[in-house]
């Protein structure tokens, strides 16, 4: 009895000293951070800590009269409908392609290709996509001349830049999501086709009422990280639009720029830190919209 | 026949599609490349070239003249290997006692680990700067590496890895005398072998394309690493396309010659990771 005990005791240390790095490492710079910014939201707060102190709302009063952030509102929202949506319906159109079993021996080379924005950092991406969008010399216009389209000047005016970044960020993430497909489509058993062939179901049919309702849980999955990812996009939008010869005017100005912009030009962390709070709860409520808007259905 | 003759066609249209959407992947590196290799008279020609007339490596010369890239490389490396054997450690340890343990507070430690992991970096990163202020690490590798040294996905990943190793192996390594944590050394990890390599190339490739929290943390030039020294080495030089291109070549071509060289392991290992984790 006392061994058992002791054996269980041992259990019970063993867990704990090896749930130890993980659990301090993850609550000092992940769970501190994360309910800190909710505290510093409701403060006027800078780095040097002069004049910090508690305001309440008033930071969420201030950002909804700041024009700056409501523009930065509106583009990342425009931006995350264009990229999920576009990206999202070419991978999957592409992945159904890839999975007819003719294919089955071209699919590795495909998929090498696809993937090889997938792997490469975004800023090298960035400067490349800079440069093919160069409103003198750069390719697209280039190409764009042939079917008697006069040049662009793509990242000059906001209102272009920023489909221009659509086309960029749907270009570099379609190949992950084209796998991610790819991988629940082959876990669909050939059943259910067979099923469907002999039920008289043919092409569309096959799609909407097979494949569809049976990737449900991917699709779900994708819809999520592509949500997220798109609401927190930066990197592209700071390589290639914020210029330093660049008016400000020239900016596509998104939330996460914003954010950065306040709190390390301004030093304004406690209206930034607001910011933060907005996105965090846009981007949660999105996700439990979509986990609920795709779980109900049938 | 008619049907056979239809599928055909079928497939035939599905490859052109595939096709044409394949070059527009490669065709942005392929300019890139042309574009790194040309003088810069060249560069500034219409109509664009893709060969070009007098093909030089003057633009790689110049850029390592300009900006430390082999120094942003080790930086970057140094970073992504720190990440990537923090979180695999762990990820592993952790994985495996959520998977094979019963102990007070699991279910809360594992509800809070799943509520948080989808909070993007993004969302918290001021409260951060700040922590990491305090601690002086602004400007150093432990401030740059702090935030990527575990990672919740990683964790749900080993563990739903380690669920599908049977218990009687654990159990017969208890009777032959092994401490938990030999288990965890001697039987754990060896089966885990392709899980943990998935988890790495993961860890690696979220390290390498790290960007608005180096942005942010990082002002030393030395300390530079590759995604932010190429971003201002493209402020700094942002009309002469040679010049950026080559910097973007070198920035890239060690990433292409390891993805052509692991190619079916990196595929898989970064799409499996996101989906099983």
């Amino acid at each position: 009895m006392n061994k058992k005990r002791s054996r269980l005791n041992n259990f019970y240390l063993f867990c704990y000293i090896g749930l130890l790095p993980t659990v301090l490492l993850y609550v000092i710079f992940r769970i501190i951070p994360i309910v800190d910014t909710f505290r510093l939201s409701f403060y006027s707060w800078s780095v040097l800590g002069v004049g910090n102190r508690f305001i309440g709302l008033q930071n969420y009063f201030k950002l909804f009269q700041d024009k700056l952030f409501i523009t930065a509102l509106v583009n990342t929202t425009l931006f995350a409908v264009f990229v999920v949506f576009f990206s999202v319906v070419i991978s999957l159109a592409l992945a159904i392609m890839l999975n007819n079993k003719r294919m089955e021996r071209f699919s590795p080379i495909y998929e090498l290709v696809y993937f090889l924005p997938v792997v490469t950092p975004m800023v090298p991406v960035a400067v490349m996509w800079k440069w093919i969008y160069d409103p003198q010399y750069g390719l697209l216009n280039y190409f764009l001349s042939f079917f008697g389209i006069s040049p662009k000047a793509w990242l000059v005016y906001p209102d272009l830049a920023l489909y221009a970044i659509v086309i960029m960020s749907v270009w570099k993430i379609i190949g992950y999501y084209l796998m991610i497909f790819l991988v629940g489509l082959k876990n669909i058993s050939k059943e259910y086709y067979e099923a469907a062939l002999i039920d008289g179901a043919v092409g569309w049919q096959v799609f909407r009422y097979i494949t569809l309702p049976l990737l449900r849980p991917i699709v779900l999955y994708v819809l999520v990280i592509a949500t997220i990812q798109s609401y927190n996009v930066f990197t592209q939008v700071y390589v290639m639009t914020s210029d330093v010869q660049g008016a400000p005017g020239r900016l596509v100005r998104v939330l996460v720029y914003d954010i950065y912009e306040n709190g390390f030009r301004y030093f304004k962390m406690g209206y930034a830190s607001a910011e933060a709070v907005i996105l965090l709860l846009i981007v949660l409520t999105l996700t439990i919209f979509e986990f609920k808007a795709m779980g109900r259905e049938d | 026949m008619q049907s056979v003759r239809r599928e055909n066609l079928k497939v035939v249209i599905m490859h052109i599609i595939l096709i044409l959407g394949g070059i527009s992947m490669i065709l942005p590196f392929v300019w890139m490349f042309v574009t790194s290799i040309k003088p810069a008279t060249e560069v500034l020609s219409w109509p664009p070239s893709f060969i070009p007339k007098s093909p030089t490596l003057d633009n790689y010369r110049a850029v390592l003249q300009e900006a430390p890239f082999g120094r942003y490389f080790l930086n970057t490396l140094l970073i992504s290997t720190i990440s990537a054997l923090s979180i695999l450690f762990t990820s592993s340890l952790s994985g495996f006692i959520f998977a094979k343990y019963k102990f007070p507070g699991r279910n809360v430690l594992f509800l809070v680990l799943l509520t948080t992991a989808m909070i993007p970096l993004e969302c918290y990163m001021i409260s951060l700067y700040l922590l990491i202020n305090r601690f002086g690490w602004i400007n150093t590798y432990q401030g740059v590496v702090a935030p990527i040294l575990v990672m919740a996905f990683g964790v749900f990943f080993m563990r739903q890895n380690i669920l599908s190793i049977p218990n009687e192996l654990l159990d017969a390594a208890r009777i032959d005398g092994c401490s938990e944590w030999r288990i965890y050394t001697t039987v754990i990890l060896p089966l885990s072998r392709s899980a943990l390599g998935a988890l790495a190339i993961f860890a690696y490739m979220q390290a390498w394309a790290f960007f608005i929290w180096p942005l942010i943390v990082i002002n030393d030039r030395n300390l530079y690493t590759m995604e932010l020294g190429l971003t201002m080495f493209q402020k700094r030089f942002t009309v002469d396309y040679g010049l950026i291109s080559a910097g973007s070549m070198i920035a890239v071509l060690p990433i292409l010659v390891i993805f052509l060289i692991l190619r079916r392991n990196i595929i898989e290992g970064i799409t499996l990771t996101g989906l099983k984790g």
